[in-house]
């Protein structure tokens, strides 16, 4: 209950100081860059796999919003309206660095069989354990990086960012099962890649 | 119900979207298929891995020079506005 109680002051809130900011309160504004700008750089960072890039998806995300604050209706959360500036950013950044320029959100690779588990073995039973902080990151990075950005954006919305699946639909202008598809493949595959450093090694051996 | 058919469902299985009746048909095939049950373990465990480890957390130092570009920018972007 008081959970809930929470979020509805949040929305309420965040309301207000859109409301202030469309009146040019710099100041509200600046409340609002608060909030989301660790969100909004996690998410370019892992689009992008850039800091510079990131950073640069940051500030043009931000002032783009605040330019176009009066076109912001109201229908959807400030949040929602953000990230979908954002993830359109980022992926015109990623667009630039690659030879590849047909990078887009709509990307559908067929890849029913990478999704398809072959690595069944059961995994170490403390996973994380098995490696040091920094190299844990290093292999969750390697791993995700590998994935088709049009995955890997809706894994981090959805699992990293803990938005639903409509919320993500709606930043990504996808429908809900093009969502649900993209997220079980991404899952799987991510699994699929993971086994290789967590599984339990024949033997007795976890260490891998 | 077979492997194909479970790992279909398994996403909303995962966040709970799932009605009851077919919840059931997956835990009665998960009762006798280890495969699909070590698949369902390890995708939990995957998701658990990337939410509890944060990759590319803001620097607070950069987190001030970003928010000061921001503000800098949208000053004058406002001043731009107003003096139309």
């Amino acid at each position: 209950m008081e959970a809930i109680q929470q979020k509805a002051e949040d929305i309420v809130d965040e309301l207000t100081l859109v409301q202030a900011a469309k009146k040019g309160d710099l100041e509200a504004f600046s409340q609002l860059v608060k909030r989301y700008d660790r969100n909004i750089f996690r998410i370019a960072q892992h689009i992008t796999h850039n800091e510079e890039d990131a950073q640069d998806v940051v500030q043009e995300a931000f002032l783009k919003a605040y330019r176009n604050l009066q076109q912001f209706q109201g229908n959807s959360k400030f949040y929602t309206w953000l990230v979908r500036i954002a993830v359109n950013e980022a992926l015109m950044k990623l667009r630039r660095r690659r030879a590849d320029k047909t990078v887009s959100i709509d990307e559908d690779v067929e890849t029913e069989d990478g999704s398809m588990p072959r690595e069944v073995a059961d995994w170490s039973p403390n996973p994380e354990q098995l490696y040091g902080q920094s190299e844990l990151g290093d292999i969750l990075k390697k791993t995700i990086q590998g994935l088709p950005p049009g995955f890997r954006t809706v894994f981090v919305l959805r699992d990293v960012e803990g938005l639903s699946t409509e919320e993500t639909a709606e930043m990504l202008g996808l429908s809900v099962p093009a969502v649900k598809s993209r997220l079980l493949r991404a899952r799987l595959q991510l699994r699929e890649r993971l086994a290789k450093y967590f599984k339990v090694k024949r033997g007795g051996d976890s260490q891998p | 119900m077979k492997c194909t058919e479970f790992l279909k469902e398994l996403t909303d299985y995962l966040d709970g979207a799932i009605s009851p009746s077919v919840k059931s048909e997956l835990e009665e095939h998960l009762h006798w298929c280890h495969d699909c049950e070590v698949v369902l373990n390890t995708t939990q465990k995957t998701i658990e891995i990337y939410r509890d480890n944060k990759l590319y957390e803001l620097p607070e130092t950069l987190r001030v020079r970003l928010h000061e570009i921001i503000i800098t920018k949208c000053k004058g972007s406002h001043s731009k506005k107003t003096s139309k």
